[in-house]
């Protein structure tokens, strides 16, 4: 655990809406470990945004408690509150009148900083999240979709949270700019170790981000919270199966590198080759499309499609 | 018969259409103090007018009941017509300049009250949730963000404003000698026609002037407005 995360606890959270029968959040208790990322998935309706914004209390509890580092979200003063988390949602919401420096700088100043302070904490935000120096200078018009983005995460990471709140971050950005952008978010989560909640709809976007992943189901109940790993290996009902899809078993082996598993001896016949790097599925997938039962891992031994069959059995 | 002018240059004496003469000559004692006081008076009605209407659109902005009322107030000062207007006013304020601003300025509140209010209410609902989401109070919202980003529309309404402004102020000749009405008036009334047209010049000058300074101003306080995507 580093110095720079927080454990977040729901503790028996419930939302209801005024006017509403059902809840939009139902008695939703989940910790999140600091330095970890839970995203909170789930088909609309699920109430996974109403749970990640009672967080910073832009939606308010109306029963149940959050703990941030074990105070209470409540207690605290919600502008100081909403100042010590950062916040990204899908649109961006960059503040168009101002350039890219002012609005990474946007909490240091309301916090009030010192301007050297401020001005070296842009710089180093600006290459952090792989924007150029003469960025800075720019508006929000003149940027793409990807580079809003990358300014949203600067502007949020700007006095260095310890809790991110991120609603659909990647949500409105073409495929190839959003795999990039989740590569470099985890390449960048792996350094600065902020505890995360993070909502998306799209399961494939969970696996992938998530350290763990909370389902909710409509009405704000949480179906299943665990690894990706376990909630593809053991889906709590029929809910959560049909929810992560029918190809579990291919999101399971996409989650496992071939260097992660157990070789059976080389052989001599010519087989395709794969690195250790490739993942199970792409492995299964070369076999599949060279119409043999077996791979050769790069001089280290071969991987057999039984092999592969018999590491999904392990848990089912 | 043909009206006597006086003293004056043969073009004077003439009637001519325009003595240029004419102009220089009553530079000083005429079109000069004229224009300044129509100045004057166009930048009181927008600036009282502006303040008036800023306070009604903030409060309408955040009370949506107060819109209905004070824009069908405005609406209805904009209709009268600016004679009638001071036929009603004189009684009460008589002939002095309270009575031709408070005309002015109601004619500016409409205007700057629905541009103020239209920009205020444009401005993206990501962008205040994401203004909330980081810890701004609501004071620091309306002057850092709502404010700032209103301004092209707020700036658009004083454009128009100043511009009618300009062109109204001529009418408060009728009230007292002031602005470049008095010229206008007195030019019209005699038949000289240098008068009336030296005048009514200069407040077409004016108001083109006003007008592109305007535009030069909310270049310079809105880069971010003209700043698109070039790469």
């Amino acid at each position: 655990m580093s110095a720079s995360a927080a454990e977040i606890e729901f503790r028996n959270v419930t939302k209801l809406y005024p006017g509403r029968a059902r809840p939009a959040v139902a008695n939703l208790s989940l910790t999140v470990p600091p330095g970890e990322i839970c995203v909170l998935v789930g088909p609309s309706g699920g109430g996974k945004t109403t749970a990640m914004k009672m967080v910073n209390r832009l939606i308010s509890i109306t029963e149940g408690d959050i703990l941030v580092d074990g105070v209470s979200v409540r207690e605290l003063d919600v502008t100081e509150l909403r100042r010590r988390i950062g916040y990204v949602i899908q649109q961006v919401g960059l503040f168009p009148h101002m350039s890219v420096g002012e609005n990474i700088a946007t909490v240091p100043r309301l916090l009030g900083w010192k301007r050297d302070r401020t001005n070296a904490r842009i710089g180093e935000l600006l290459e952090l999240v792989g924007l150029e120096e003469g960025d800075r200078r720019r508006y929000p018009g003149q940027l793409s979709g990807g580079q809003r983005q990358r300014v949203g995460l600067a502007r949020a990471l700007a006095a260095d949270p310890k809790v991110m709140l991120m609603d659909e971050p990647f949500g409105a950005l073409d495929p190839i700019t959003r795999d990039r952008l989740q590569n470099e978010f985890l390449r960048l989560q792996a350094e600065l170790r902020k505890t995360v909640i993070f909502v998306t709809h799209d399961i494939d976007e969970a696996i992938k981000v998530g350290d763990r992943i909370a389902i909710l189901r409509e009405g704000g109940v949480l179906a299943q919270y665990d690894s990706p790993a376990a909630i593809l290996a053991r889906p709590a009902d029929d809910f959560v199966a049909r929810f992560v899809g029918a190809d579990r078993g291919l999101k399971r082996l996409a989650l496992k590198r071939v260097s992660e598993v157990e070789l059976d001896p080389a052989r001599d016949e010519r087989l395709p080759l794969v690195e250790e790097t490739t993942t199970l599925r792409d492995a299964l997938s070369l076999m599949l499309a060279e119409g043999v039962r077996a791979v050769a891992v790069d001089g280290k031994g071969t991987l057999t499609l039984d092999r592969i069959a018999a590491l999904l059995a392990e848990d089912d | 018969m043909i009206p006597n002018f006086g003293e004056g240059s043969e073009c004077v004496r003439a009637n001519r259409l325009f003595c240029w003469d004419w102009a220089r000559d009553h530079w000083d004692d005429t079109l000069q103090p004229r224009l300044v006081e129509h100045v004057q008076l166009t930048a009181y009605a927008v600036g009282i007018g502006f303040a008036i209407a800023l306070a009604a659109a903030l409060l309408a902005y955040r009370f949506r009941w107060f819109e209905g009322p004070f824009g069908a107030f405005s609406a209805l000062l904009y209709t009268i017509p600016s004679l009638a207007l001071f036929q009603l006013l004189v009684p009460v304020t008589g002939l002095t300049v309270t009575t031709v601003e408070i005309a002015l300025v109601g004619y500016t509140l409409l205007i700057l009250f629905r541009n103020i209010l239209t920009g205020l209410r444009s401005i993206s609902p990501d962008v205040l949730e994401a203004a909330r989401g980081m810890g701004f109070t609501r004071r620091q919202t309306l002057l850092r963000i709502e404010l700032p980003l209103a301004l092209p529309a707020i700036l658009a309404g004083v454009r128009v404003a100043t511009v009618t402004t300009i062109s109204l102020a001529t009418v408060a000749a009728f009230v007292l000698p002031q602005g470049l009405g008095q010229p206008i008036f007195d030019g019209l009334r005699t038949y000289f026609q240098t008068k009336f047209i030296a005048a009514g010049v200069l407040a077409i000058a004016l108001a083109l002037l006003a007008d592109a300074a305007l535009v030069l101003l909310g270049r310079a306080i809105t880069p971010w407005a003209r700043a698109r995507r070039t790469a």
